[in-house]
């Protein structure tokens, strides 16, 4: 036996031993709309349509997929933007009629020659932020959505009763039908539906059927997440991969949508019909092998997945601990990866879909749920990731069982797990002020460490309770800190510093204050705080690849644009670089990963048959990521003041923090401010707090001119017509949108740079208007 | 007498190894490339090749992050 192993005799989970009356269930679904589409198959990584549900006027259409949107928008999360700047409005916020949910694929999603292709993209209106959100997720349901016919799904207006959408590709039909009887909650609902809805009584059917979910959670909170599930043939369990960010459950449990369950007749590794499968093979091989061979000595992905970064973190100072105060802590190592390596079951593929050498979705199966509805059963649980463990040492839960029993709530809830930790860890900071108390918090002692506090609040969150803290906190930290303020308890300063979110968003699980190209990456993005568009700490921090504003506007140029490209493809960012071959460091630029990029270059070309260069990857992403910044800024955001982040990302809030890094602040003081050694002896810690919170906002307000300038927006933020002309577009309506805003913006003064800059320092142009010059 | 490591000044140790600085450092992440004034030092010699008084060290930490 190995260690973690359990024994054949237990692997059972408590999944697989509810008993249901599926008849009885699925006798209770009423048929409110349902249509019936000509099966077809995919051609060149495309379907070719899209499909369109309106769930208030119970419509269901096809849309064709044209040759200039597949130029413009590439597919994915550009094709998502696309339909949703055809139907919403400026004036549309989450919960809106016109609102949409939709779920996108991409034209590589669902090869399975090469690792991690097998992404869905999900975007909608955020709760939080009142912009667009997009997610990229596991799971089976973007290929099989593809397979089934479409390249993505647009689910506009809201039912009247809970309801499941079926894609049928077997049958090549579209229902919308009620369901009163089905369980919300996603662990169980998934399993439910994925037994109701496969063809046969056999695991080889159940595999060909997927469903997204959002937990009951999601209905209570601005956190929701929606859980996308894939039949694991080996443990024979539903599990569940995460769409987290930005409430998107929320707008789906909104909509009254219970579930939507895809499914699909028959795939292979040849279903999208790709221009050059030989390649496709070539190029796939290549990266298995490199898995294979490298990455026992590089990441470790495939035994612990991303929770091998908790000790990295811990070890360099950057693990948000106690509502990132901190970046490291005494009890950090009772969470780092081997404690959790030892919980994983072992040896079987854990692989997210077909084809993915690096697997590193782990599971810990037969977990005994200690609280909550679920007390005693025993479960398998998805992860956890970094992220999600990384939330632990944020609330300061050092026990991986208590990470794991609020990893598990959360995804059954369809809470995201970074809003969710993050926030709580601000209310626990706030709660060792005396901001807030027991009265207060609705009776909760929601004290640093207190996990049974924890997991009762996201408890209390399922069940709907009217508590007025739970209420407000189930929202955010944005609320939170507007309700304090509102009452009056705590100084307004100290809780805009301390509450780690941005745009709406809460932050995810790094410390960024030592590195300002980081704080960009996290404060200068589409959707907010989320580390997917730029992860620079360690290239900036660590290395000092980057030392001028212009270096670190360059990387907060190019890392994010083809970050975003994963998305427009339906692919996973992870085997770009937790894998990289032996050689990597002795090319030219080895953070990007050339070798892998080709990889990427090759693997379109071969499924499109397309003829494109790495230059071109980037440019397709470019235009995505402008365009979704032109609809922040349609939607009344997408500007500098949108850009702000709190001063915890920045640097010491409090003077236990400063004390925590005194050494090196103090030497800031003396190389960046120019204060001599002397002087700084003699200040006090107020004094030098208040010298380096003035000077780590003009930092950041100089990296926002430099990255502005670069990405070729105006100083105020807004990407220009002539830069969305020079990407090809062409939309009159958006091109005198953006005027517009420029234009009156220039009417309020805003379009000045933000740094303070001093002699022999200047601006990124000195010349006004600079793009109309272009 | 002394070096930089990845542009920042560091006291210079005599017969320090790669091996060593890296502990002195507490660069503890393991995939990492380092150069010695843009020579790349091979892995399995980082115990045996010291680094010279002056010398550009970098230290490039080959991280993937989130």
């Amino acid at each position: 036996m190995i260690e973690g192993q359990i024994p054949v005799e237990e692997y059972k989970t408590g999944n697989t031993r509810h008993k249901w009356d599926l008849e009885k269930v699925k006798r209770a679904h009423r048929v409110i709309a349902e249509y019936e589409y000509k099966k077809d198959k995919v051609w060149r990584g495309f379907a070719n349509r899209t499909l369109y549900i309106n769930l208030t006027k119970g419509e269901i259409k096809e849309k064709k997929v044209t040759e200039e949107m597949k130029k413009l928008f590439t597919g994915g999360r550009g094709f998502g933007l696309k339909l949703m700047w055809d139907s919403i409005k400026p004036s549309t916020r989450w919960n809106s009629e016109e609102n949409e949910l939709i779920i996108t694929t991409g034209p590589l999603c669902g090869i399975t020659q090469y690792p991690g292709t097998g992404k869905s993209i999900a975007l909608s209106i955020s709760p939080a932020t009142d912009i667009i959100c997009d997610c990229n997720v596991g799971g089976f349901f973007g290929p099989y959505l593809k397979f089934a016919g479409f390249d993505a799904i647009e689910i506009q207006g809201k039912a009247k009763h809970d309801v499941v959408i079926i894609v049928d590709g077997e049958k090549g039909k579209i229902t919308v039908e009620t369901a009163p009887l089905e369980e919300t909650n996603s662990h169980v609902l998934s399993e439910q539906l994925t037994y109701m809805y496969a063809s046969e009584d056999s695991d080889k059917s159940r595999q060909k059927v997927s469903v997204v979910s959002a937990g009951k959670g999601a209905e209570n909170s601005y956190w929701g997440c929606l859980n996308f599930s894939f039949y694991d043939i080996r443990r024979k369990v539903c599990r569940l991969k995460q769409a987290g960010r930005g409430g998107l459950g929320t707008v789906f449990r909104d909509k009254k949508i219970k579930a939507i369950v895809a499914k699909v007749e028959h795939f292979d590794g040849l279903s999208n019909n790709p221009a050059d499968p030989v390649k496709l093979a070539e190029v796939g091989i290549k990266l298995h092998r490199e898995i294979r061979d490298l990455d026992r000595y590089q990441c470790n992905m495939r035994a612990v997945g991303t929770s091998h970064l908790v000790e990295i973190m811990d070890e360099y100072d950057l693990l948000p601990c106690e509502n990132y105060r901190f970046g490291s802590f005494p009890k950090a190592s009772k969470i780092y990866s081997s404690k959790f390596y030892e919980l994983f079951t072992k040896i079987i593929p854990d692989g997210c879909w077909y084809g993915c050498t690096m697997a590193c979705a782990k599971t810990v199966d037969g977990f005994e749920v200690m609280t909550g509805p679920y007390k005693g059963q025993k479960v398998t649980v998805d992860g956890p990731e970094y992220e999600t463990v990384a939330t632990g040492a944020n609330m300061s839960i050092w026990d991986p069982k208590w990470i794991l029993e609020f990893n598990f709530y959360c995804d059954t809830y369809g809470l995201d797990t970074i809003s969710t930790g993050t926030a709580i860890a601000f209310y626990m900071e706030m709660y060792e002020y005396g901001i807030l108390n027991k009265e207060r918090c609705d009776g909760l002692e929601l004290s640093f460490g207190n996990y049974e506090a924890v997991l009762e609040f996201i408890h209390r969150i399922a069940r709907g309770d009217k508590g007025e803290f739970i209420t407000v906190a189930s929202k955010g930290i944005r609320r939170v800190k507007d309700w304090l303020k509102k009452k009056g308890w705590g100084d307004p300063q100290l809780i805009e510093d301390c509450g780690m979110e941005s745009k709406g968003l809460e932050y995810s699980e790094y410390v960024t204050k030592e590195s300002l190209a980081m704080q960009g990456g996290y404060g200068l993005t589409l959707k907010g705080p989320q580390h997917d568009e730029a992860w620079l700490i360690f290239m900036d921090m660590v290395n000092n690849a980057i030392p001028t504003f212009e270096d670190k506007a360059e990387a907060l140029h190019y890392f994010p644009m083809w970050r975003t490209w994963f998305g427009l493809n339906g692919l996973c960012k992870l085997p770009w670089n937790d894998i990289e071959p032996a050689d990597n460091a002795e090319t030219d630029e080895p953070a990007k990963v050339p070798e892998h990029v080709q990889n990427y270059v090759d693997l379109q070309n071969a499924v499109t048959g397309w003829n494109v260069t790495k230059e071109d990857l980037i440019l397709q992403s470019e235009r995505c990521y402008n365009w979704q910044r032109a609809m922040n800024v349609w939607l009344g955001r997408g500007r500098r003041k949108d850009d702000w982040i709190p001063y915890r990302s920045m640097g010491p809030v409090t003077e236990m923090e400063y004390h925590s890094r005194r050494e090196r602040y103090d030497k800031q003081l003396v190389e960046k401010l120019g204060f001599s050694e002397k002087e700084v002896e003699n200040m006090s810690v107020k004094e030098k707090m208040k010298l380096l919170y003035e000077y780590r906002q003009d930092q950041y307000q100089k990296l926002a001119d430099a990255v502005y300038y670069r990405r070729g927006w105006t100083p105020n933020g807004v990407p220009t017509p002539q830069k969305m002309k020079q990407l090809g577009f062409t939309d009159k309506k958006m091109l005198d949108m953006l005027q517009k805003a420029i234009d009156e913006d220039e009417k309020k003064g805003l379009n000045v740079w933000g740094g303070k800059y001093s002699k022999g320092e200047k601006p990124p142009s000195i010349i006004p208007r600079y793009w109309e010059k272009w | 007498m002394s070096i930089k490591v990845n542009g920042r000044e560091v006291d210079w140790v005599e017969n320090e190894t790669v091996k060593q600085l890296l502990k002195r450092m507490k660069y503890t992440f393991p995939l990492v490339v380092v150069k010695i004034n843009d020579e790349v030092v091979p892995r399995n010699l980082f115990d045996q090749v010291t680094i010279p008084d002056n010398a550009k060290v970098a230290v490039i930490h080959m991280i993937s992050g989130g």
